[in-house]
């Protein structure tokens, strides 16, 4: 029997042999030449836009005027720079723990809802989300600036005497982490909870479980793979956070984010800004490695 | 120790304009096992969950052992109760679900395994202490509910719809054995079910609810044999209605004119000469005969059609404009060629005054 060019032979599980469109193999059914070409769009963008410049960042960071150096390295390790790391990631983990404070009771409402009210929620969700993220951190800039609406409210209502300074500072910097990311928390929260089976907690009270016990016992562990997602996805990008804390911040609130760009801005020693890139990549993936492990393979889908 | 482990005193459940409950008062003994029966949307659920605490009446009250329950949470009665999608907690094993309750109440640890284990010997799935629910069959996890709520040695136990997700061969099984673990634990069961089968078979008493009320209570037998109204009687197993005025009662017995053929019935209910009313008599009551019998209730029927289902047979006949149902058990061998009667002869149909209901409608 002559096979047609656009059929393929595959093997069924029992060693039986059927013929498939060609089309619709599936990857480890290609061979050789086929696997090869069908990842070099992908591929090649990985390489050229990441890969490489992740290479050139490497290279960079070890040489000075033509020299091999660990210089670069060793400046990150001075007592300056160790805090800004630690104010860092400091500031990104109480991001995290205040998003996640805010966002789950929202989830869980949004999880509540009757069905037709929750595609809507969503949609609430996430039209800040499409806007321009610079668009949004201005317009949190504007409101809290000492002549923006709220100081004027606060003035006229008679609540304060004088405008509070509430921009220029990490407690701003914090307000703009937090809200840009509540989209990342909220979402794989609600994708969690409208999982959730609610007989559950039913189940937690009827055993002696207060409701208290039952959220801690029943509840967050089950809900824990859209905690770790929007945890990691709220915590990692804040770390080397750069718009936020400069329109935010100011020049009073610097980051490691700032520190970074900062040296590859005017008085450039791109040696050490490029070390620096590298050791907050390496504790980022770092702490992104201890989800995966943590997570144990219960992915939420992102 | 009172008198009842559960009362219903004049219970109302209304959602919005909904009302689930309507007034229902019941009382049900200790080491009763009970059962709720009725169709979707009867308000036998709520009045479980009610029971539970997992929802509060918006009017009357419920006692469990004697006390007012009033708004004690769920977590606070002494009540355990097995769910229709038996809700096991997925993130732990057999034996840590078990051992849930007791940990809640702050159990030591050698007790929490001892008990475990004898929860778990009393289902029988000793085995499977360190499986989790998803690696298990319907059935198994059926009776990992059951030992977590047992375990806790509630007062009572409610059952939702317990045989509702298992295949028929599996259901007869249960019915069985949750009606000797019952006897074994010696605690009161309460379960609901639409499967008016189930109810026969498993309960000491049953309560038919219709729309949020109770329409009647009591045992198997009396409920199948005495409905007291007709709901019950089409409700539960099979019967025929017929249609009419009654024309005299005296005693417990009540002449009903049917089409101008008097019949002759027990009296249930509000019945008194001249009220529209209806006879009830189930198939397996009646007999067809060749030749005449005496006694009422007795008429010449047409044949229409024979059903056999291998141990009765099941014979539809024609009484003027009106079709009964007849069955009669195969007590003799089928196989005799004159066995049957065939569809078109005239047979006499008969039945005693006994056996049938005059209800009022």
């Amino acid at each position: 029997m002559a096979i047609q060019p656009w059929l393929q032979i595959s093997y069924g599980a029992d060693g039986s042999s059927y013929t498939k469109p060609y089309m619709i193999q599936t990857i480890r059914e290609r061979k050789g030449l086929q696997l090869f070409g069908l990842m070099l769009p992908g591929g090649f963008w990985l390489i050229a836009f990441f890969l490489l410049p992740l290479a050139m960042i490497a290279f960079i960071s070890v040489f000075r005027d033509g020299q091999f150096t660990l210089d670069g390295y060793q400046q990150s390790f001075e007592d300056v720079y160790i805090t800004l790391f630690q104010r860092s990631i400091w500031i990104s983990f109480v991001t995290t723990v205040a998003a996640l404070l805010i966002s789950y009771p929202v989830a869980v409402l949004m999880a509540r809802l009757p069905k037709e009210w929750r595609n809507p929620a969503v949609f609430l969700v996430m039209i800040p989300f499409w806007t321009n993220f610079l668009v949004r951190t201005y317009a949190l800039q504007f409101l809290m600036r000492n002549q923006g609406p709220i100081n004027s409210l606060l003035l006229s209502l008679g609540l304060i005497q004088e405008p509070l300074t509430m921009l220029n500072t990490y407690g701003a910097v914090l307000v703009g982490l937090i809200y840009g990311n509540l989209p990342f928390m909220i979402l794989p929260l609600y994708s969690s909870l409208e999982k959730f089976d609610w007989t559950m907690i039913e189940a937690a009270n009827d055993l002696g479980a207060n409701t208290a016990r039952a959220f801690l016992r029943v509840m967050l562990p089950l809900t824990a793979p859209g905690v770790l997602a929007g945890s990691i996805l709220t915590f990692v990008p804040s770390i080397g956070t750069y718009v936020t804390a400069e329109l935010m911040g100011g020049g009073q609130a610097s980051m490691i984010g700032r520190a970074i760009a900062g040296k590859f801005e005017q008085g450039a020693d791109w040696t050490f800004g490029s070390a620096m890139s590298l050791l907050l990549m390496v504790i980022v993936t770092a702490f992104a490695l201890i989800y995966f492990r943590v997570g144990r393979g219960e992915r939420v889908a992102l | 120790m009172s008198d009842f482990a559960v009362e219903m005193r004049d219970v109302t459940k209304a959602f919005g304009d909904v009302i689930a409950v309507d007034h229902v008062t019941m009382a049900i003994k200790h080491k009763e096992f009970f059962a709720m029966l009725g169709p979707s949307g009867c308000g036998k659920t709520t009045s479980l969950r009610m029971i539970a605490g997992f929802e509060q009446p918006t009017g009357g009250e419920i006692a469990i052992d004697g006390k007012n329950a009033g708004n004690t949470p769920p977590f606070q009665r002494d009540v355990n109760t097995v769910f229709q999608s038996y809700a096991l907690f997925p993130h732990m094993t057999v034996a840590q679900n078990v051992a849930f309750g007791l940990e809640m109440k702050g159990t030591p640890k050698t007790d929490v395994v001892r008990r475990v284990s004898e929860a778990l010997d009393l289902v029988r799935l000793p085995q499977l202490a360190n499986r989790y629910p998803k690696q298990m069959s319907g059935g198994q996890q059926q009776r990992v509910a059951l030992a977590r709520a047992l375990v806790n040695r509630p007062k009572v136990l409610l059952l939702d719809e317990p045989l509702g997700a298992l295949d028929a061969k599996l259901r007869k099984e249960m019915q069985v054995e949750l009606k000797t673990l019952q006897r074994e634990v010696g605690i009161t069961f309460i379960f609901v079910t639409h499967d008016q089968e189930e109810a026969l078979t498993m309960s000491d008493r049953i309560a038919v609810f219709n729309r949020g009320q109770v329409l009647q209570a009591g045992t198997p037998l009396e409920i199948y044999e005495r409905p007291n109204c007709r709901f019950v009687a089409d409700f539960i197993g099979e019967t025929n209605f017929l249609d009419g005025k009654v024309t005299d009662v005296s005693g417990d017995f009540a002449t009903i004119d049917v089409g101008g053929r008097p019949f002759t019935g027990r009296v249930n209910g509000d019945i008194h000469a001249g009220v529209d009313a209806t006879l009830s008599v189930r198939p397996e009551k009646m007999q067809l005969a060749e030749k005449q019998p005496s006694g009422p209730n007795t008429y010449e029927v047409l044949v229409n059609s024979i059903g056999y289902v291998g141990s009765d047979t099941r014979i539809i006949v024609a009484l003027g404009p009106r079709q009964l149902d007849v069955w009669e058990q195969n007590s003799h061998s089928t196989l005799d060629p004159n066995y049957f009667f065939r569809p078109g002869e005239k047979a006499w149909l008969t039945f005693s005054r006994d056996n049938a209901l005059v209800l009022s409608n």
